[in-house]
């Protein structure tokens, strides 16, 4: 079986241009990155700010080309700079972003936001539309009554629902989630994690996971990619790497997290008392 | 005695269809030496009560309170001009953002000195020696370069430390942290903590951590006051409350933690809670 997403060796570089008194230099946001994902399984990017993990979000969707490296999709290589994007490429892969307030237009009604990938994209009719929004809105836990209304008048929780919602229009084979729950409180958190877990089984979407929570990727991953500097320092199944993290950066990104079980509050409250 | 008294707070803010009610009847007490995490999702007032008790909400918000008291000191019924002489000296508070709450136009030296200035009297070169000794107990490096950058020429968790520094620097007895790591990367949240908690051990200060992060609580509190809509629903200390959580509220918050998840969906608070059953747990 072919993957839904592979890559090999992406590298990203920025050119940040000089002037009179700076000299040009080149940012490798992200060096020879390589993986696989395979339909119907998560992979979950971690790592810190600015280690290139929503650079490489935005290879996966087609947003930037990659500097150097291959990406195949679907077994076939894509390759945007040479040869740009088809209507078709863009509907294999979608993207929900970390902020629901920012990426909803607030003067569109949610039915429009849902329908414009449709008319962008298809050639479908305005009651089939209607029909498709609809039917999306209930898939994702929303009802039919909140298809003329507008993003201010939903929740954190909702909107990324809705954001979810349009990602789906399209029919993807694959969806990137670039931190789409650290914004949200943790009872939401728990709801949008569920529902993204029922629409892997119902669609058999596969995921690409971008978060430095680690614990949401512990319970959602089935691979986990530590990212660091722009590097993959630790790639591999998730029992590999939260059971046996091999380099130093994955150790300190355990250790800095913060446990929130009864033995180690014991533990820091003898520290404490001591 | 307790350091802030609060006793039976309420937050009303007037809007187009009415008064709603942001905090209702909340009670609590910090004692010197003592870390208090107040948790609670959005909308739970945790922030509102402690903006209350410090004076810094606009004219729209109606605060009432059987008690209000800073060190046996009566906040309610002072004038803003005496309010004003205690917030920022005695009470400090740390926000969320740490980028946001700094100002852009301004070096981070002379925001720190400022207050040094008003707070303290201290002339210029007092100041500057202060400002400098502040930046090393946070851990910034270059302390004296440092004072002539601008915040956006600092890294988020830099900035947190400036935060952090201004509040500290006329040795407050208490220090509100409202989500002091949440805009940061895990392992500067770590750093942080740590630099909070050890400054907490080794001045004695009272605080208060308002947060939603119950790793966060785990890592800090003594003890924890759980909100929800502007109630307090559960008071514990902080073993208690992760072992035998009383109400059924923190029960649901617990279990949805991914942490604890042990079939393949998280249990959901809105799934087997109503907001009656939520309250009806709840204590004074």
């Amino acid at each position: 079986m072919t993957a839904v997403l592979e890559a090999r060796n992406l590298v990203r570089d920025y050119h940040i241009p000089g002037s009179l008194l700076k000299r040009a230099r080149i940012v490798h946001a992200v060096k020879g990155v390589s993986f696989a994902v395979d339909q119907g399984k998560t992979l979950a990017i971690v790592g810190e700010s600015g280690c290139g993990k929503s650079t490489l979000a935005r290879i996966v969707t087609m947003i930037d080309p990659a500097t150097s490296g291959e990406m195949l999709i679907d077994g076939e290589k894509v390759d945007i700079a040479r040869d740009g994007l088809t209507s078709e490429m863009r509907r294999k892969v979608q993207i929900v972003f970390q902020n629901p307030y920012g990426t909803l237009n607030p003067r569109k009604k949610i039915g429009d936001i849902l329908s414009e990938p449709l008319i962008i994209n298809t050639r479908m009719k305005a009651d089939e539309r209607r029909d498709m929004a609809m039917a999306m809105l209930k898939k994702v836990g929303l009802e039919e009554k909140h298809y003329g209304r507008y993003p201010h008048m939903f929740s954190g929780g909702q909107r990324q629902r809705v954001a979810i919602a349009r990602a789906l229009m399209l029919n993807p084979r694959l969806l990137v989630l670039d931190e789409p729950v650290s914004a949200l409180d943790l009872s939401v958190q728990a709801q949008v994690l569920n529902l993204l877990a029922d629409l892997q089984d119902e669609f058999q979407l596969t995921y690409v996971f971008i978060s430095h929570d680690l614990s949401v990727v512990r319970y959602i991953a089935d691979d986990v990619m530590v990212m660091y500097y722009g590097e993959a320092v630790e790639y591999g199944s998730r029992e590999e790497v939260f059971s046996d993290p091999k380099h130093s950066y994955t150790k300190t990104l355990f250790a800095a997290t913060p446990r929130a079980d009864v033995d180690s509050i014991k533990a820091r409250l003898a520290r404490k008392a001591a | 005695m307790s350091l802030l008294e609060v006793e039976n707070l309420v937050v009303e803010f007037q809007t187009a269809s009415g008064p709603f009610r942001a905090v209702n009847g909340v009670s609590l007490k910090v004692n010197e030496g003592e870390v208090l995490a107040i948790v609670g999702e959005s909308g739970s007032g945790k922030s509102v009560s402690m903006l209350a008790a410090m004076g810094l909400l606009p004219w729209t918000a109606k605060v009432t309170a059987d008690k209000l008291q800073f060190n046996g000191i009566d906040l309610l019924g002072m004038s803003s001009s005496e309010r004003r002489r205690i917030v920022g000296k005695d009470i400090a508070m740390i926000f969320q953002e740490p980028i946001a709450s700094l100002n852009p136009c301004f070096t981070v030296g002379f925001q720190i000195e400022e207050v040094l200035r008003l707070h303290l009297g201290l002339d210029k070169a007092a100041r500057r020696a202060r400002a400098i000794e502040l930046f090393e107990l946070v851990g910034i490096p270059n302390p004296a370069e440092r004072l002539s950058h601008f915040p956006h020429q600092m890294s988020g968790g830099q900035c947190q430390r400036v935060m952090i520094a201004i509040a500290l620097s006329c040795n407050p007895k208490l220090l509100i942290a409202d989500e002091p790591t949440t805009a940061l990367d895990v392992t500067i949240q770590k750093q942080i903590l740590d630099l909070l908690m050890r400054l907490q051990s080794e001045h004695g200060m009272g605080m208060i951590i308002i947060t939603h992060n119950m790793g966060v609580v785990a890592e800090t509190a003594d003890r924890v006051i759980v909100q929800y809509k502007g109630r307090k629903i559960e008071e514990a200390d902080v073993l208690s409350l992760f072992e035998s959580p009383k109400s059924a509220y923190t029960r649901a918050l617990l279990s949805a933690l991914p942490d604890n998840a042990t079939g393949d969906r998280l249990p959901t608070i809105a799934e087997f809670l109503s907001d009656d059953q939520i309250f009806a747990g709840a204590v004074r």
